[in-house]
């Protein structure tokens, strides 16, 4: 009894707010999404706002189970959650329902699980668990690669089923990674990556290429300040590559255009390492690598984009870029969904007042492409709003991780964060465009018993390990 | 425990704000200032029409036009938007139909969804379609949509055409490129370049009001697409030539398949009995399919040309001295007696012994049945049974035993026996050359299709290789057709052997006495040629002749086989003969011969 109280007392009761706020505007969404008149009630079973109901019930219990449980519990039995969670994937693979050509449910009858959505919760306790036994840094190499070992395993299961969006959110757990101690550098070079790969799509080859030059020739010129140096290596570089220009164009007559840049360079750098040997002149060295090493990933970039990447990815991420236009088949949800979001303009069309959803022009509107409602039918405030309890939720959650003695609560917390706020932002985004089209839920909000019961767990495990953030752990 | 990154947490606060500002941005942009997607507030709605290209033309391989396309309108219908106080009695007389159909049909459109269009009337007639747009207007909720249809210059070519019909629930699922109310290509060419045929569809957005008044484009147009077209086929086929087999084949069952040896293309495929392509068109069709279908008596759906699995009869003996050639077992000058026959097969009265050229030219069942036994029986293989897989893998490299790998769909194999086969018939080891030697004459176990033997014809025509047959010479402005079509299928077989064997099919045409098909023989053109009488169980034997003509430098590789006809020299030959001079020459000389030929029946019940 006694502890009971406790645990009322120390959880945090702003969060359970939001949460509620959250479920309960989800609700009244998915019945406007899927309004039926001929089953106008809230309540009606038959249809998902119903049945969505019974869900948010059946996790409310849920919630008040996870809470009760002793926070040691989670400790102790962090990897063998992670352990059942992945066999659960594994086993998915072999025996799970193939639906719209992937494997990524256990149908019981009428009873469907979606066990990736409860893989996400028991790897960021596994996370936890390792992060908080080890007395290394995570400087450390020895450190790093079972992490992502942790974060990659499920990734990998995942995108095996295939369901690239929750593979996709695994990844987050690396910002968990970054709080801890992980070197920034490496996700510098990622974001750098992510960068570079879109422009070589959007930008042709030989333009980038000519661009990373003339930036590394900028970057060695702060680097050294030597003006003399840099503009006589760009010399050097153009009349290597004039020469060769013109032994291709006469002579030769087959290499492309950005070989030649590329072995002007690799030629000209040649010309250059006994000068950079004897200053010892490191970053210069540093900086060319990394231009050697950007075009190569240029080109690699290209090649498997254009010949080892599936269709229907490539349409996707062409779809988002603008280079290809499909209003009528792989780009029609995202147009769909902008018209519809669109046409709500600052205060929205009303409740059960949304034409494009009445009409029923947005598909998967109750799942995917639940913020259309609120877009449409609540306008730009209603965005605002919902966007803003969300960010809310997501502060409010870091506070609490931070405020954590222990480090096992704390990289839990962060685990939560991450978690949310990839599904958040990756499912906005993709609903207004910005993100190219790969299905995961919006917490709390997307119709779905297994999303439902996966996030709320995930939460409320938070919730009960911050309630006893006093007591001692690890 | 130190907390050495504590001032990190910053960073991640950081990309969560910026994170919320970039989509409260976007959410800015398209809700608050760009008006681009603004419906406005009297209830406008999205129509989206789509647009369905053109399916590609077919045409002959002169440029004839076989096969276009004729516009034709479907009625469609959002039951959401249509309104209650329509005058139906009208409607109903503006369509041509009854009210009970009306109710139907709108039963069936409710069904299916009360918002997204369904069709309430397929293809309505032009004038139909002209009296109704004008009242359009009365009747929210209805609109009309363009489609395209078949049309065909001529009524013929129906089996190498094949038709297009609307795609079913299975195909969609399979192949998501498809939606419900697309048209599909079933059989023939219609089929087998579908995706060169089918284009790509389009899509115009526009804004409709309460009155399904159409107000303007969605978005001035942005978000459209235009249907590009399909690609047009030029097809393989002499449309002249084509049309003259089947008239030829008129009243009889059978089939008739020519080919260019120097290429492999199919200038004639004809199966009869056959039936117009106009049938297969728009909303008559599914009604004449089944009647179609169920004449099991002439079978017209049927595809003779490819499906059809006949004993080749004499018209395999040419195939069996050309391995006997090779294999050394024979030359040309080895003579064998004809006892009307030889042991328990018999054969018509004719001077004996005969060399191989006489053979062909007489056709003499005696001479084969000696050579092949000397293939089988070669102490050169261990058994009968090995120096049979050494016969079978001749025929095989020739397109017998297996589909030739063509671009006609539902190309069937034929039937040669493996050793397994006669192992499981008579025991391993307890089968000879006698046992078997009916397959000498194109007896027996030995099946081929009309298409197989007209592709040999076209292998001893080309003296010793073939192209795979096809029907396609060209698809859109290219001219690039599959490379399995060019590439060259070279047999074993010395083509000196070869042009042993096609003296002999020129003598069975122009030789002295004895010939089998001196009717088969034209003035000038030398054509060579086999002719065969095919054992049938159920029936009167089938009429077969296959030819070549000319003799030197071939253009035209054929094979007739009239079903129930009798003699090979009866028929088939003349038929042959016929579909040779009108392709080399263009016109008939012999018109009697025409006459008879077109006017005979041999489907009396």
């Amino acid at each position: 009894m006694k502890r009971n109280v406790n645990i009322w007392s120390g959880i945090d009761k702003i969060t359970i707010l939001l949460f509620l706020i959250l479920v309960t505007m989800g609700w009244f969404n998915i019945y406007a999404a899927v309004y039926n008149e001929e089953h106008a009630g809230l309540l009606d079973i038959s249809q998902r706002y119903g049945k969505q109901f019974i869900w948010i019930i059946a996790s409310l219990i849920i919630a008040i189970f996870v809470v009760i449980i002793d926070n040691r519990f989670y400790f102790f039995f962090s990897w063998f959650i992670y352990g059942f969670a992945m066999l659960l994937l594994v086993l998915v693979l072999l025996v799970g329902a193939k639906i719209n050509g992937a494997r990524s449910w256990f149908e019981f009858g009428s009873l469907s699980v979606q066990p990736s959505e409860f893989a996400k919760f028991a790897t960021a306790l596994a996370l936890a668990g390792y992060l908080s036994t080890k007395r290394q840094e995570l400087t450390k190499l020895k450190m790093i690669i079972p992490a992502t070992a942790v974060i990659l395993i499920p990734a990998l299961l995942t995108a095996l089923q295939p369901d690239m969006g929750s593979s996709i959110v695994y990844f987050s757990l690396f910002i968990v990674l970054f709080r801890e101690g992980m070197s920034p550098y490496i996700f510098v070079s990622g974001l750098l990556m992510l960068i570079l790969f879109f422009l070589t799509l959007l930008v042709n080859n030989l333009s980038l290429t000519i661009a990373l030059v003339i930036i590394a020739s900028v970057l060695i010129l702060i680097a050294t300040r030597k003006w003399k140096m840099v503009l006589s290596g760009a010399a050097v570089f153009i009349l290597i590559g004039a020469i060769l220009y013109l032994l291709n164009y006469y002579v030769f007559k087959r290499f492309s255009k950005e070989l030649i840049v590329f072995i002007s360079l690799l030629l000209s750098g040649v010309a250059y390492a006994y000068y950079i040997y004897t200053r010892k002149a490191f970053s210069v060295l540093i900086i060319y690598l990394f231009l050697i090493g950007s075009i190569l990933y240029v080109n690699s970039v290209d090649y498997s984009f254009n010949n080892l990447l599936p269709a229907h990815q490539k349409d996707r991420i062409d779809i988002l870029l603008g280079i290809k236009s499909d209003p009528h088949g792989t780009g029609y949800n995202v147009n769909q969904s902008i018209i519809s979001i669109g046409s709500g303009g600052l205060t929205g069309k009303g409740f059960l007042q949304g034409t494009q959803t009445k009409f029923k022009f947005v598909p998967k509107q109750s799942s995917d492409f639940i913020f259309c409602t609120i877009g449409e039918e609540w306008g730009f405030f209603g965005s605002f709003v919902v966007i803003g309890i969300y960010m809310f939720l997501l502060l409010r959650l870091l506070f609490l991780a931070e405020r954590q003695r222990s480090v096992f609560s704390r990289v839990y917390g962060y685990g939560v964060v991450s978690i949310l706020f990839t599904h958040v932002f990756i499912n906005i985004g993709m609903a207004v465009g910005l993100v190219p089209v790969i299905g995961i839920p919006l917490p709390f909000f997307s119709y779905g018993g297994s999303s439902l019961w996966g996030f709320t767990i995930l939460l409320f495990i938070f919730l009960r390990l911050d309630a006893s953030r006093t007591e001692y752990m690890v | 425990m130190k907390d050495a990154f504590v001032k990190r947490k910053f960073v991640i606060i950081t990309i969560i704000v910026l994170a919320s500002l970039v989509l409260l941005g976007r959410l800015f942009i398209i809700q608050v200032v760009k008006s681009t997607y603004r419906v406005s507030a009297d209830n406008n709605v999205l129509r989206y029409v789509t647009q369905y290209p053109a399916r590609g033309l077919i045409y002959d391989r002169n440029g004839k036009l076989i096969v276009y396309n004729q516009a034709a309108y479907d009625l469609m219908v959002v039951p959401a938007q249509t309104s209650k106080d329509i005058d139906t009695a009208e409607f109903c007389d503006l369509l041509g139909i009854t009210p009970e159909f009306f109710r139907e049909r709108m039963k069936a459109a409710v069904n299916y969804s009360k918002r997204a269009p369904s069709e309430f009337l397929k293809q309505i007639s032009n004038e139909t379609y002209a009296r109704f747009q004008e009242k359009l207007f009365m009747y929210p909720g209805f609109y009309v949509q363009t489609r395209t249809l078949r049309k065909y210059s001529r009524p013929v070519a129906a089996h190498v055409l094949g038709y297009v019909s609307e795609v079913d629930d299975g195909t969609i699922k399979k192949d998501p490129y498809y939606k419900a109310g697309d048209y599909i290509g079933k059989l023939g060419i219609e089929e087998a370049y579908e995706k060169n045929l089918r284009g790509k569809r389009g899509v115009k957005i526009y804004l409709v009001d309460v009155f399904s008044r159409i107000k303007g484009s969605f978005a001035n147009g942005k978000m459209d697409t235009a249907a590009v077209q399909g690609s047009d086929i030029t097809s393989s086929i002499d449309l002249d030539l084509q049309e003259y087999g089947e008239l030829l084949m008129k009243n009889k069952k059978g089939s008739i398949v020519a080919i260019q040896p120097k290429t492999g293309e199919v200038l004639a495929l004809v199966s009869s009995p056959d039936y117009d392509p106009g049938l297969l068109v728009g909303r008559i069709r599914s009604e004449n399919y089944t009647k179609l279908l169920e004449d099991t008596l002439i079978q017209p759906l049927f595809n003779r040309a490819l499906m059809a699995k006949y004993p080749p009869g004499s018209t395999f003996k040419p195939v069996n001295g050309l391995i006997a050639l090779q294999e050394q077992v024979i030359k040309p000058s080895t003579k064998f007696a004809c006892n009307n026959g030889y042991l328990f097969v018999g054969c018509h009265s004719h001077r004996s012994p005969l060399d191989l050229q006489d053979a062909i030219m007489i056709s003499c069942n005696a001479y084969f049945c000696q050579a092949y036994r000397k293939v089988l029986e070669n102490p050169k293989y261990s058994s009968v049974a090995e120096a049979y897989e050494k016969w079978k893998s001749y025929l095989n490299e020739l397109g017998f035993g297996n589909v030739l790998g063509t671009d006609f769909v539902n190309e069937l194999p034929g039937f040669i026996p493996a050793v397994s086969y006669f192992d499981k018939y008579y025991g391993k080891g307890r089968w000879k050359a006698l046992n078997i030697i009916s397959m000498a004459i194109g007896q027996g176990e030995v099946l081929v299709t009309p298409l197989q033997m007209a592709n040999m014809t076209a292998a001893i025509a080309n003296r010793g290789y073939f192209y795979t047959p096809h029907i396609v010479r060209a698809i859109g402005n290219s001219e690039v057709i599959d490379k399995r079509f060019t590439t060259k299928h070279v047999i074993n077989i010395d083509s000196a052997n070869f042009e042993n064997i096609i003296l002999g099919m020129e003598a069975a045409v122009n030789g002295g006495e004895g010939k089998t098909a001196g009717v088969a023989a034209l003035n000038d053109i030398v054509v060579c040629g086999k002719t065969g009488t095919a054992q049938n169980p159920h029936g009167k034997e089938h009429s077969v002749f296959i030819a070549f003509a000319p003799k030197d430098n071939p253009q035209i590789a054929i094979m007739v086989v009239v079903e129930n006809a009798g003699f090979g020299s009866t028929y088939a030959a003349p038929i042959a003969s016929l579909m040779i001079e009108k392709y080399l020459r263009g016109e008939i000389s012999n018109k009697a011969r025409e006459k008879s030929m077109l006017d005979l029946n041999l489907i009396q019940q």
